[in-house]
């Protein structure tokens, strides 16, 4: 049996049941990570040694009756714009080079207090903004698939570290479908929980009302435990969300008998690679053929999302990203006159290209004479885009769809053209504004061989439906291990 | 000249509440301290942190909006206001634009014109910045941000006031009701309370106003009433010259008695306010609203009539004393005490009032307490020390809270009132002064005044001077 | 409506954002904005009169904390990613005011 093959939740029953030490599983996902890295750049910061030790003081807790949970043991990778007390966290950017967070990120510490184990900070798009992990300052991070083919973002870093075993699961954000898209590039699982279920304290925040901390992992069981390990009602929080039930394994149920089904018949149409609507399609007749309702019907209100998103997310991180100065901490520029001076310079040699360009399109957005006609216009689109759905929710339990409208595309492919890879977002962006639950599952793979990703979306806090139904869909077993495309990786 | 022109002013006064957190963390607002000790990820703008709201700021604001008869906005947010500055450490401000608690309020001032009404604008919430230290030594500056975060409200008043002393009445109003609610200490000088002035000046009778300045830095009252007249005398120059005022924020300088202009170009003073997203809305329920109205304490004008008709003071000194919340506490429990009002109140009227003004302190900076000054009334009721001693021993109480009782046991200052020691010591002083004796006894009663002088500081003072003066008439 | 951003448009931006961009970059600066300003106009198609801004999906409200002290002194945490500091204090260039 090989050890990276396990799931997290497999692996920490058999951690439990004393089959296989936490230093063992440890070094064997630190090998891989070894031999594979170099390839494929997940990572920004490896803590070989921080992983190594804890995964000992883990082993002597669970021995000792302190973690009983079911991932206890089982080493996680966190994305690198989630603080992380004494190790590095620098949201992939210049501007946050040499930043030792002070404290801990509440869902981090959620993980902590289960045992986690963590093996270090993955890669990502510069403050969370892009959709490949092409905009990292520290170098691009490649499809574990084919390494000439982005891993999606802007959880890029942490999608391919799952899919290519280099940890059991990790955590990313989505803020317009940061976790979702890089998931369905990747061939893994990844859920973005309605907005306010996991604490956003310590996460550093890019679009504050649409942000949410999510689980990566391998399957939809890994997922759900995952979920329910970070997920709690944070003091710290203001935006945090007493839930009723934190029970999301619950949902594992292999049973879709009258679920109803949605398809927007406004996703499924031109711009959609064919491929990918193929093997949606497909998915959804699986579902129907296990018993689920399934028709399509018009969602409407589809193409204002992005400009409604844009607005919206530029000009809060717009604000967010005031901050970085070079006055409290991260980079200061060498050579600077006076403080504008060094703000700007600061901030001019510390930000990326797409970070500024958000940041001015943001600043513009709210400025003095715009502010009615773009923010507020953008606000009131939310407000029906909510609508829209609150209406498709009143007749269907799930609404299912493409992840992506292609697979992922060639690194360098789409940089040139901001607009243009925007525009990829548009299945996932909606999500975020309606702060609705969210994930995706593997549905197949395209000519190429990449893989192909079916989002569910479910109502408010209604994670348990979309769970159900992409468990369901996934025991009737068409989701594939990938075929890890890298030179020495570990024969699996 | 001035005499064509109206001046027309307007006011935004910060006040820091006196909670004992700040307004977004569980930072304790203490005063002093070590620069950076009373700090920590929300207050300085650590990336990742977030706010969450003091319900304590909210209570104080209310009751100070409902204090000055505004009308409540029972659904209001908090906005971002956006600029860059080292004392601010996330580069933008949390406060409140779009929706603030409390709107269109007013109080009615008095004046030597007579009474008026000076309307409030709007109350919000805010936090207030770090603190900027200079360092020349080395051409640096240096950033506490201990007072980061500390609740402020802000109270914008309409242009309705025309005169320093309309706006010294309004300050002092404003000053007492937010006293009296417990919701600051308003120490201008420590900060707790800043007033900016916005000033214009038109031709007496026109309808339309002139362009306004904003003046910052008036640490003092007197600051604030040498701003006034300087900024007015300085527009009224400029119109009569033919120039136009420029809008702009002036700083004052209050040792040049004169404003300078601060202007900047690196700030484009567009603020780009919009609902902070970390925050969510405030409902305040008119369940609320009645509770912190009932809540509310005496304020000064029952408390006023109150002292009139409970105790029997002379109404002077019940309107000094309620002047001041400190002083009316002080008068009230002290009274509850020894239960001699007069008596008390005679003690704050007039020496207490008289070392405040020689050490130029406030009330508020009070040490003594209710109990000692209790004691050292008794002490000159009961005869103990007599009203010399007694003025001696109170500089100790106002000076260190010194307890009366103890200080009289070990400086042994208690009235002698042996009659033998008395009756020899008086003797002495006959015999040692003929002068005066012939004097007294060839009908000068003054002179009598002279030997009573004489044998008190014979007896260190600790004689009962009716008693001295009684024995020296026998004598003589 | 095709936005044509002018030179004034991006340096104004500039100051509000703190960013001082290049020659070229403030040519495709201006450029990025004008596009995405224009998708962004896409939103004057739908008729949102009578309908509020939404900032939150869901009616959160009244989120507390009570007035007592929790943080104790955490200075060397708060200063340790300083890039310049002195005496306890974050160290900047001088402001002028």
């Amino acid at each position: 049996m090989n050890i990276l093959e396990l799931t997290a939740v497999e692996l920490g029953k058999k951690i439990k049941e004393k089959e296989i030490a936490v230093t063992e599983a440890t070094k064997a996902v630190l090998a891989q990570i070894q031999s594979v890295e170099n390839s494929l750049h997940c990572y920004v910061t490896v803590d070989e040694e921080g992983a190594l030790k804890r995964a000992k003081e883990v082993q002597k807790g669970i021995a000792d009756g302190t973690f009983t949970g079911s991932l206890a043991g089982v080493p996680v990778a966190i994305k690198d714009n989630i603080c992380t007390e004494g190790l590095l966290t620098t949201c992939s950017s210049k501007i946050l080079d040499n930043f030792i967070p002070p404290y801990t990120a509440s869902a981090v510490c959620n993980l902590k207090q289960q045992g986690a184990v963590v093996l270090g900070k993955t890669n990502m798009d510069e403050f969370a903004m892009g959709s490949t992990t092409e905009t990292s300052a520290y170098g691009v991070t490649k499809n574990p698939w084919n390494t000439e083919h982005v891993p999606g973002g802007s959880s890029g870093g942490s999608c391919a570290a799952v899919a290519a075993r280099e940890c059991f699961y990790a955590l990313g954000s989505d803020t317009g479908g940061s976790i979702r898209q890089p998931s369905s590039f990747c061939g893994v699982t990844g859920i973005k929980p309605t907005y306010g279920t996991i604490s956003r304290y310590g996460l550093i925040a890019y679009g504050s009302s649409l942000d949410q901390i999510g689980p990566i992992g391998k399957d939809v069981t890994d997922c759900a435990a995952i979920l329910e390990t970070i997920a709690s009602y944070d003091f710290k929080d203001s935006t945090s969300v007493k839930r009723e039930r934190y029970d999301f394994t619950s949902a594992l149920a292999d049973d879709v008998k009258g679920l109803k089904i949605g398809i927007p018949a406004d996703y499924l149409g031109a711009g959609l690679d064919p491929e990918v609507k193929e093997a949606v399609l497909k998915a959804a007749k699986v579902l129907e053929e296990k018993g689920a309702i399934v028709e399509e019907f018009d969602l409407s209100l589809v193409e204002y999302a992005i400009p409604a998103y844009y607005a919206i997310a530029s000009a809060e991180a717009s604000s967010n990203l005031s901050r970085f100065d070079g006055v409290k901490y991260g980079y200061r520029t060498k050579e600077y006159e006076g403080l504008h001076s060094m703000y700007k310079k600061s901030r001019s040699e510390g930000f990326g290209a797409e970070v500024k360009r958000r940041i001015m399109l943001g600043s513009f957005v709210l400025s003095s004479g715009y502010y009615d006609a773009y923010y507020l216009k953008a606000l009131r689109t939310k407000a029906l885009i909510k609508q829209a759905f609150d209406k498709a929710f009143s007749r269907y339990d799930v609404i299912i769809g493409p992840t992506a409208p292609t697979t992922a595309p060639k690194l360098g492919a789409s940089l040139h053209d901001p607009l243009k890879m925007y525009l990829g977002d548009i299945y996932t962006i909606s999500v975020n504004l309606a702060g609705l639950p969210a994930m995706s599952v593997p549905c197949g793979k395209d000519s190429r061989g990449l893989p192909i990703g079916l989002q569910l979306i479910s109502d408010c806090f209604r994670e348990h439906d979309m769970i159900r139904a992409a468990y369901a869909f996934e025991q009737t077993g068409t989701y594939e291990e990938p075929q890890l495309a890298v030179e020495g990786g570990a024969k699996l | 000249m001035s005499g064509q022109y109206e001046t027309v002013i307007g006011l935004e006064v910060h006040v820091e509440l006196a909670t004992k957190t700040k307004i977004f963390c569980a930072c304790p607002t203490e005063f002093g301290g070590a620069p950076n000790t009373h700090t920590c990820p929300v207050c300085t703008g650590m990336p990742g942190s977030l706010p969450v709201l003091n319900k304590q700021v909210v209570e104080y604001a209310l009751a100070v909006g409902l204090a000055t008869n505004c009308k409540i906005n029972q659904y209001c947010k908090f906005d971002r206001k956006n600029y860059f500055y080292p004392d601010n450490p996330q580069n933008y401000q949390i406060s409140q634009l779009y929706l603030p608690i409390c709107h269109d309020g007013g109080i009615e001032i008095e004046t030597a014109a007579g009474r008026k009404w000076v309307g409030i604008h709007e109350i919000h919430m805010e936090e207030d910045a770090g603190k900027l230290i200079h360092d020349d030594w080395e051409d640096c500056s240096l950033v506490d941000f201990n007072r980061s975060g500390v609740p402020l409200i802000e109270i914008v008043s309409e242009p309705d006031m025309r005169s320093a002393e309309e706006v010294m009445a309004y300050l002092e109003k404003l000053r007492l009701i937010i006293q009296y609610l417990g919701a600051s200490d308003c120490k201008l000088q420590e900060g707790s309370m800043r007033a900016d002035v916005n000033l214009s000046v038109r031709k007496a009778g026109a309808k339309e106003f002139g362009t306004r300045t904003e003046m910052k830095n008036l640490n003092s009252f007197k600051a604030i009433a040498r701003a006034i007249e300087g900024e007015k005398i300085r527009q009224i120059e400029l119109l009569e010259e033919g120039k136009a005022v420029i809008q702009e924020t002036r700083k004052w300088d209050d040792n040049k008695e004169a404003s300078f202009a601060m202007r900047s170009k690196e700030d484009a003073k567009d603020y780009r306010y919009f609902p902070d997203p970390d925050l969510v809305p405030l409902v305040i329920s008119d369940e609320w609203m009645q509770s912190v109205k009932e809540s509310q304490p005496e304020l000064r004008t029952e408390k006023l009539e109150r002292y009139k008709k409970e105790f029997d003071i002379p109404v002077y000194d019940a309107e000094i004393i309620t002047g001041s919340k400190r002083l009316s506490d002080l008068f009230e429990e002290t009274t509850a005490i020894v239960h001699k009002p007069k008596k008390v109140s005679n003690w704050l009227m007039v020496e207490t009032l008289r070392l405040l003004k020689e050490k130029n302190m406030e009330p508020e900076d009070i040490v003594f307490s209710p109990e000692n000054l209790a004691k050292l009334i008794e002490l000159v009721e009961a005869g103990t020390i007599n009203n010399t001693v007694a003025k001696e021993v109170f500089e100790e109480v106002f000076a260190k809270n010194a307890d009366p009782e103890k200080y009289v046991e070990k400086h042994g200052l208690k009235t002698v009132n042996d009659e033998g020691a008395l009756r020899s010591t008086i003797e002495k002083i006959i015999a040692d002064n003929p002068k005066s004796v012939e004097d007294y006894h060839n009908g000068k009663e003054k002179a009598i005044g002279f030997l009573v002088g004489q044998t008190m500081k014979a007896m260190k003072g600790k004689a009962n001077p009716g008693m001295v003066n009684q024995m020296l008439k026998e004598l003589l | 409506m095709a936005h044509e951003i002018s030179n004034e448009t991006i340096e104004y931006v500039g100051i509000l954002a703190k960013l001082e961009l290049s020659e070229e970059e403030k040519e495709q600066a201006k450029k990025d904005m004008g596009r995405m300003l224009d998708y962004i106009d896409k939103l004057n198609e739908l008729d949102t009169d009578g309908v509020e801004p939404m900032s939150h999906a869901f009616p959160v409200q009244n989120v507390f904390r009570k007035d007592i002290v929790e943080n104790k002194d955490e200075r060397d945490k708060m200063l340790s990613n300083a890039p310049a500091r002195k005496d306890g204090a974050f160290m900047v260039p001088k402001t002028v005011e």
